[in-house]
């Protein structure tokens, strides 16, 4: 207003200067710089991420010609399919106990890990770290040959003492003990170098003071470890939950799936109607099938961080 | 309530000797003070009496029972640590609490104790807070309280007041000192700081190189230091040590310093040091509070000599002043009135009364 009354007629300046003009103070600002020095990696999440969700969201309502759109067709074909509701049984069955055990085993080795003496902990670090840094591919393919039921080693050690043959890869129960192992055997090390970082950051007085206050080692691990590692815990959790969820070498090398689908997750499964099946749009859908699940465990677990993040 | 025994103590590291055979007795109710640089193995004596450190060789006796074995949580001792150490997940309460709630005391109880304790360290407002919501001060008060809900036979104090500043760490002293009269459990207190050792102490243990120099009450070690060690360590500034030889004059006893410079010794003073062999090399031990401005009626004992100021440090109640006798650099306390400016000569008086004569070689104070 005030800028209205103090301008003279006649004195305007023409509207491409202040075009100009304006276009220069956005420049200026420092959110305009902020945000044009993200552009280019905005950009590449667009492309390589949001680009294809939508692509496949777009998928998952076609007809199998990929020719008509059905709406939610593909997945009213799903719900009434058994084999889906076994695949959804398998892949939580698969995520949930693969993902404790591996927390459960990463955390005891990274406590015997952080006991070791400074000295030798880089190498056993090291050692531990193998399983992780092998392409999943490549170790399946060993493992592969270990669970073989005739010649393989396992089952030659058991026959030494009278055992099996275990059919590891032929019997549902098994296969499915097979996968969620390999997945276990992978992943522990992430978990034990996680947690193992997250323990090296409680202070040693705290352990002291609770040694004074009169805490058994088991007690120590309940009130001073655990909750000093709990955002820790929390994160690598989801972290894995995630990427275990959506598994798709070690099944796919060890079963394909089999026998019988009963080792499917909906990854393997989804390859397996959408590119063995030729039914992409199917295939979209099952793979879509991951992502309201894993937000509903995101958004519980990174709540607690949450509350929890402002604490030490 | 106990007293503490230390019996020819040794802690090895490897090849490192840390703590080289210690003997200590440490009255019940009393408050001492390990004291020394670092590295002399004040905390490790003091870790070592908490059941931290395992003990290489000797004994630790609590209350007259040896706790050589005995883990940390059964020798029945409260510890402060220097970062506090509290848990940053519970409250204050809680904090306080913890060591009680182990141990399955019943519920009024641990509330009664926890409550006593806030109000006698004032932080009863903070009962609810996380460690994160509260200054250091007050963190160290909360450490102080879980250390004082346990009633302990002994608090052990590991460098407490170290991560506070200045103006806070005279208050903290204060409070400790306040806490330990209305308490008055056997404390050990470490720390650096020999002003904090001073102030706090019935009795201070001076350490050097894993060995205790000197046990004394406060004004034991200002005024009888036995070694070169606890005389330069206690006071601040340090003491003057200024190399010097004893020599007879007409019948007198007389230490010089310089060539021009020699003072017959008090009769108290050449008594004492006159069995002394002429030819040993000494040191001539002085605070700077007895290096003063001249006055025309001077004390017997006092003397007189004139010298080129190179600094002065104005501190307000005093000046402290620097000049050089032959290259010693030597530090005196003189009035602000006294007109001392740097670079300008003054005459200054040498109090010898309370003279230190010590041995160059081997450090002992005559």
């Amino acid at each position: 207003m005030a800028d209205a009354v103090v301008r003279q007629p006649g004195v305007a300046r023409p509207a491409s200067a202040r075009k100009r003009a304006s276009l220069h103070n956005a420049l200026r600002r420092k959110s305009t710089v902020a945000f044009l020095m993200t552009l280019p990696l905005i950009l590449l999440i667009t492309l390589l991420v949001v680009y294809p969700a939508f692509y496949s969201l777009h998928l998952a309502t076609l007809n199998k010609s990929m020719q008509k759109f059905v709406g939610f067709g593909n997945f009213e074909f799903l719900f009434r399919r058994d084999t889906f509701w076994l695949v959804v049984k398998q892949s939580c069955i698969f995520a949930i106990t693969a993902v404790v055990f591996k927390a459960l085993i990463g955390f005891v080795v990274a406590h015997f890990v952080h006991n070791i003496p400074a000295k030798g902990q880089r190498k056993w670090r090291g050692m531990l770290l193998v399983p992780w840094v092998i392409p999943p591919a490549m170790s399946t393919l060993a493992w592969l040959w270990l669970f073989d039921p005739s010649y393989s080693a396992f089952n030659y050690t058991l026959a030494f003492f009278g055992i099996g043959p275990i059919p590891w890869t032929g019997d549902a129960a098994w296969a499915r003990f097979a996968v969620i192992l390999v997945n276990v055997w992978y992943g522990a090390p992430f978990f034990m170098i996680m947690y193992l970082a997250a323990l090296k950051s409680v202070p040693d007085q705290l352990y002291e003071a609770a040694a004074i206050d009169g805490a058994n080692w088991w007690q120590r691990i309940w009130y001073v470890t655990l909750p000093m590692m709990r955002n820790i815990i929390a994160i690598t959790t989801l972290f894995s939950l995630i990427v275990t969820f959506a598994n798709f070498d070690i099944v796919r090398i060890l079963t394909a799936g089999g026998p019988l689908d009963h080792t499917h997750i909906f990854a393997t499964w989804a390859f397996r109607v959408g590119i063995e099946g030729s039914d992409i749009p199917l295939g979209a859908s099952v793979s879509l099938f991951m992502v309201p699940i894993l937000a509903v465990a995101a958004i519980f677990i990174l709540r607690d961080v949450n509350k929890r993040g402002n604490e030490a | 309530m106990a007293d503490v025994s230390l019996r020819k103590v040794v802690k090895r590291y490897d090849d490192v000797e840390a703590v080289r055979g210690i003997d200590l007795d440490i009255a019940d109710h009393e408050f001492i003070v390990l004291v020394g640089p670092s590295g002399c193995g004040k905390s490790t004596t003091l870790r070592m009496i908490a059941g931290l450190e395992d003990i290489s060789d000797g004994d630790i006796m609590i209350g007259g029972d040896i706790v050589n074995d005995v883990p940390p949580k059964d020798r029945d001792i409260a510890m402060v640590f220097q970062n506090y150490a509290l848990y940053p997940h519970m409250t204050v309460a809680e904090n306080m609490s913890f060591g009680l709630r182990l141990k399955h005391y019943p519920k009024a109880e641990i509330k009664a104790r926890v409550t006593e304790a806030a109000r006698l360290l004032d932080i009863t407002d903070l009962i609810d807070r996380k460690p994160k919501q509260l200054s250091g001060g007050q963190r160290q008060r909360v450490a102080m309280g879980r250390a004082i809900v346990r009633n302990p036979k002994v608090f052990l104090f590991d460098e407490p007041l170290s991560n506070l500043d200045a103006k806070l760490r005279v208050q903290m002293r204060i409070e400790i000192k306040k806490v330990h009269q209305k308490v008055r459990t056997t404390t050990v207190y470490v720390t650096h700081d020999q002003v904090e050792a001073m102030t706090l102490a019935d009795r201070v243990v001076v350490m050097n190189k894993g060995k205790i120099e000197q046990i004394g009450t406060p004004n034991e070690l200002y005024h009888k230091p036995a070694t070169r060690f606890v005389a330069g360590f206690i006071g601040s500034p340090a003491m003057n040590f200024i190399p010097c030889r004893l020599e007879d004059v007409g019948g007198t006893l007389q230490i010089r310093l310089t060539d021009r410079l020699a003072f017959p010794l008090p009769p108290a003073r050449a008594a004492r040091y006159n069995a002394l062999p002429r030819t040993d090399k000494l040191l001539l031990g002085l605070r700077p509070e007895h290096l003063t401005e001249w006055h025309a009626h001077l004390a017997p004992g006092v003397e007189t000599f004139d010298t080129v100021l190179d600094v002065t440090e104005p501190m307000g109640m005093e000046t402290l002043v620097y000049f050089g006798l032959e290259g010693t650099p030597v530090c005196g306390r003189v009035d602000p009135n006294a007109g001392a400016k740097d670079g300008a000569p003054m005459r200054l008086a040498m109090d010898l009364n309370n003279m230190h004569l010590l041995n160059e070689e081997t450090g002992v104070v005559l």
